[in-house]
């Protein structure tokens, strides 16, 4: 039996998996690299982050200082070793994209030029100009293009990872095209899915983002970490939730409430504007309940407002601002505010990984988004996440290398078989019983009971009632029927299956918000409004059982920042 | 927003293992005034018929899979209000130019294949170490290329080229300004590698300037001016090399 075998296998080639993979091909020679994606790579979601990535490049900036805002950004839930890496390694992994052709925005001198972001207590916002996810994947991308060594599965879906006495050995995938499920084997399997807003209603994701990858570990018993906090965006459009980035506010945009004040000066006067995210977007709420915003058919708002920007700023710095919002709302900034209110947008949480991307099942790493490798903490900081899929993005893929060139793989014959299984599992369940349940409808409500339990703010009662919905709707989905049963490119197969990942992954992050009885960066208990690090100055990893997950917990690492107040 | 409206949405059907050539099927659909014409096939396919196909992931116009043929014209769906077609009805096709695969997904292989063909990487005789820091680029030096990277690979200009409807062998616009955009850029020394392909005749000279490629093109690259620059370019090193033969460095 011939099957596809590969020594490193990326589940993903967003910025993370690319990453991943090149550094996998130059880690020793003749390794051979698979990349399974289910979109053409470019399309990544990678492609709409707009604001730019951050490392210390300036005279006036130092590691420890990006380190300390991060750990403060993270309300001291990140781990400070993983920190450190991180801003250390940085700096090479940007000027490394640079030298990949990457279109850096420019001082006149000719170096990379850096802006100011949100809870940074400098410029160290590297971009190019508002579409720096665009041109970091399309870079990426093209520089793969160039590695014989990368074997692409363009529009493959992942169903699930493949295990053999303990350890992952591959991977079962739905060739989309064809329709038929195939095993992919691999020494090594790297997780680099993205992150999963899709299970909210309101995002600035893509509906690709899921939380495949996050769900495919957490069913062969891998731990997820720190799912409960989920980033609030302060600023997106109404109805759409197309993203306003936050370099609007960095290039100095104004965030006006409906009395015309710049309300911030209430909750974070010392960076107004420039304040972290879970911050900002509790501020709106605030204002919400005081009356101070605007209504409108797609809820309240508040206003960004760049007019005193000018035209020549908003044209350089944020001309996909200008395009967005003129197309999608017909509102020329330069001469109107914008209407902006909180929007889902970034999962700290995700895949438990140690400092290298190493999961605790052998075989097994995750990098990017999908991951929690403990650099977030309960809040990201804007700007560090694209470089974070490039620091363990490389880390993973270099220790995922190394540990396939020890390793054999697993019998063909086998993973064949589980191949034809899983073929069967799926027909079975979704073309065999006739299911009254549209995909759409338990989809739905999944979003709606994620937004009223997990949403800003959250409660015991409400949380409660979000796990018994999720339990329900688990019930529901056994009984799924789906209108496609052709196998040609068959999307309604490919929903169905990305609603079991959503479910799963909803399940172990409404699970670990209800435990965590304390308020720490995105995470807001109305009902236990203050940080509580006697008890919760630690990482919370929830793992699938029969029933409902069972969580347990993982002291934070601190290595040189003790946890303090965090006020701005 | 609450006053709904209702469209006709006609789509092309193409279901391989079902019928040999393509059919169409026409759909009602009540819209919002802010809707897309990617926002009514997703109501048709999550609530009317989940057996329509197609592509879509970011709807905001950036990650380039949801082109396709809007009342005849190449368009990123997710960036066209149905307002603008109402009360008319919208018909809505793969993008021309290019195999379908299903319903209104088509094959992309070719265009993959050719974006690969331009070399779009930097090229260098000798790579500096990271360690060495970045290569400087003046703003002027990036603006030099810098329109022509911003494709999103969508395939619009394909669909509506006529030399490429014709000719599949043309390298074609998208990856033609791909090309380009490496060789004006100032840290690349490529130029001679790509020229074979660029400058070949599957290449720029295929390309008799219609120019439609720039006009549907969502994202102002302009791969016509692109095409155009390059035919000076090289032509005038042709000329360059018949009076210094022996001057041929670069
Ligand atoms: C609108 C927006 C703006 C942002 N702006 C910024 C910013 O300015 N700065 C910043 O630092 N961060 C920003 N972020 C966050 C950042 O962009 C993301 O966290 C990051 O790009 C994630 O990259 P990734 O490689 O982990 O995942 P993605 O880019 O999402 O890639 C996931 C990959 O996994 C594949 N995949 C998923 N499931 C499967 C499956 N089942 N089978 C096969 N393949 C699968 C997909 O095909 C895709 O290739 C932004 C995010 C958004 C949404
Ligand atoms: S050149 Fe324009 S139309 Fe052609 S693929 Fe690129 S973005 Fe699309
Ligand atoms: S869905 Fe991404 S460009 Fe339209």
């Amino acid at each position: 039996m011939n099957i596809p075998k590969h020594d490193v296998l990326l589940i993903g080639g967003g910025g993370a998996g690319l990453r991943a993979a090149i550094a996998a091909s130059e880690t020793y020679r003749g390794a051979d690299i698979g990349v399974v994606s289910k979109v053409y790579p470019m399309r990544s979601h990678t492609v709409s982050a707009e604001g730019g990535t951050a490392a210390v490049m300036r005279e006036d900036d130092n590691l420890d200082l990006h380190a300390y805002d991060t750990i403060k950004g993270s309300d001291f839930l990140g781990d400070q070793d993983v920190v450190e890496a991180f801003v250390k390694e940085a700096i090479d992994e940007v000027i490394q994209l640079e030298h990949w052709g990457c279109p850096w925005s420019r001082d006149e001198d000719g170096r990379v030029s850096v802006r100011a972001f949100g809870g940074m207590s400098v410029k160290r916002t590297l971009y190019a100009a508002d579409k720096t996810g665009f041109h970091m994947l399309h870079a990426l991308f093209q520089t793969s293009l160039k590695y014989d060594a990368i074997t692409r599965y363009d529009e493959w879906f992942v169903t699930s990872l493949l295990v053999e006495d303990g350890r992952v050995c591959g991977v079962t995938a739905l060739n989309i095209r064809s329709g038929n499920i195939h095993a992919i084997g691999a020494k090594s399997v790297i997780i680099c899915t993205g992150g999963a807003g899709k299970i909210f209603p309101f995002t600035t994701n893509a509906a690709i983002k899921n939380g495949d990858g996050m769900a495919l570990a957490y069913r062969i018993g891998c731990p997820l970490k720190d799912l409960e906090f989920v980033q609030y965006h302060p600023t997106g459009l109404p109805g759409t939730g197309i993203l306003m980035t936050e370099a609007s506010r960095g290039e100095g945009g104004h965030l006006v409430n409906s009395k015309g004040e710049r309300y911030l000066s209430e909750y974070v006067p010392g960076k107004m504007e420039l304040g972290p995210r879970d911050i900002l977007s509790r501020s709106f709420i605030h204002e919400q309940h005081q009356g101070n915003v605007f209504e409108g058919p797609d809820g309240s708002y508040v206003h960004l407002d760049l007019r005193h920007l000018g035209e020549k700023v908003i044209d350089e710095k944020l001309p996909f601002v200008r395009e967005l919002t003129r197309n999608y709302v017909g509102i020329d900034p330069v001469h109107e505010p914008i209407p902006v209110r909180p929007v889902v947008h970034y999962c700290m949480g995700g895949v438990h990984t140690d400092i290298n991307g190493a999961t605790p099942i052998s075989g097994l790493y995750a990098a990017g988004e999908a991951a929690c490798v403990s650099l977030n903490g309960a809040n990201r900081l804007g700007s560090n996440s694209l470089t974070e899929c490039l620091v363990f993005g490389a880390r993973a893929g270099q220790v995922a290398a190394q540990h396939a060139a020890d390793t054999d793989f697993a019998d063909s014959a086998s993973m064949a078989k589980m191949a034809q299984d899983e073929q069967k599992r799926i027909e079975t369940q979704f073309f065999g019983n006739n299911g009254k349940e549209r995909v759409a409808n338990i989809r739905d409500d999944l979003r709606k009971t994620m937004e009223e339990g997990a949403g800003i703010f959250r409660t015991e009662d409400a949380l409660k009632a979000t796990c018994d919905t999720i339990r329900t709707l688990k019930e529901r989905y056994e009984n799924i029927g789906i209108d496609d049963h052709s196998r040609v490119f068959n999307t309604d197969l490919v929903n169905a299956l990305e609603l079991g990942y959503m479910l799963d992954v909803a399940e172990g992050l409404a699970h670990s918000a209800l435990l965590r009885r304390e308020s720490r960066g995105s995470h807001a208990r109305s009902d236990y409004e203050e940080r509580d690090d006697e008890n919760f100055l630690k990482h919370s990893l929830a793992y699938q059982t029969d029933g409902d997950p069972r969580i347990e917990y993982l002291p934070v690492t601190l290595t040189r920042w003790e946890p303090e107040e965090r006020t701005y | 927003m609450s006053d709904l409206r209702t469209i006709k949405i006609t789509v092309l059907r193409y279901r391989p293992e079902e019928e040999d050539a393509p059919t169409e099927q026409t759909y009602e659909v009540e819209f919002r005034d802010d809707w897309v014409v990617l926002d009514a096939l997703n109501h048709i396919k999550d609530h009317i018929d989940g057996t329509l196909s197609f592509r879509w992931s970011c709807r905001m116009g950036v990650c380039g899979s949801c082109g396709m043929m809007v009342n005849g014209e190449p368009k990123l769906t997710c960036a066209a209000m149905l307002r603008d077609y109402y009360p008319n009805e919208v018909r809505v096709e793969p993008l021309v130019n290019f195999p379908i695969v299903r319903d209104l997904v088509i094959d992309m292989t070719d265009f993959m294949d050719k974006l690969k063909a331009v070399k779009p990487w930097i090229i260098r005789e000798e790579e500096k170490p990271v360690s060495e820091g970045e290569y400087l680029q003046t703003p002027d030096q990036l603006k030099d290329y810098k329109q022509f990277s911003q494709c999103i690979n969508c395939m619009l200009c394909y669909a509506a080229c006529p030399v490429y409807g014709l000719e599949h062998d043309f390298v074609g616009p998208a990856a033609i300004a791909l090309g380009h955009r490496y060789n004006l850029d100032s840290r690349d020394e490529g130029n001679q590698q790509r020229q074979h392909v660029i400058a070949s005749k599957e290449g720029i000279w295929e390309c008799t300037y219609v120019g439609e490629c720039s006009v549907v093109c969502p994202k102002h690259v302009d791969p016509a001016e692109a095409i155009q620059q390059t035919k000076v370019a090289t032509t005038t090193n042709r000329f360059k090399s018949l009076v210094m033969p022996w001057g041929n460095k670069k």
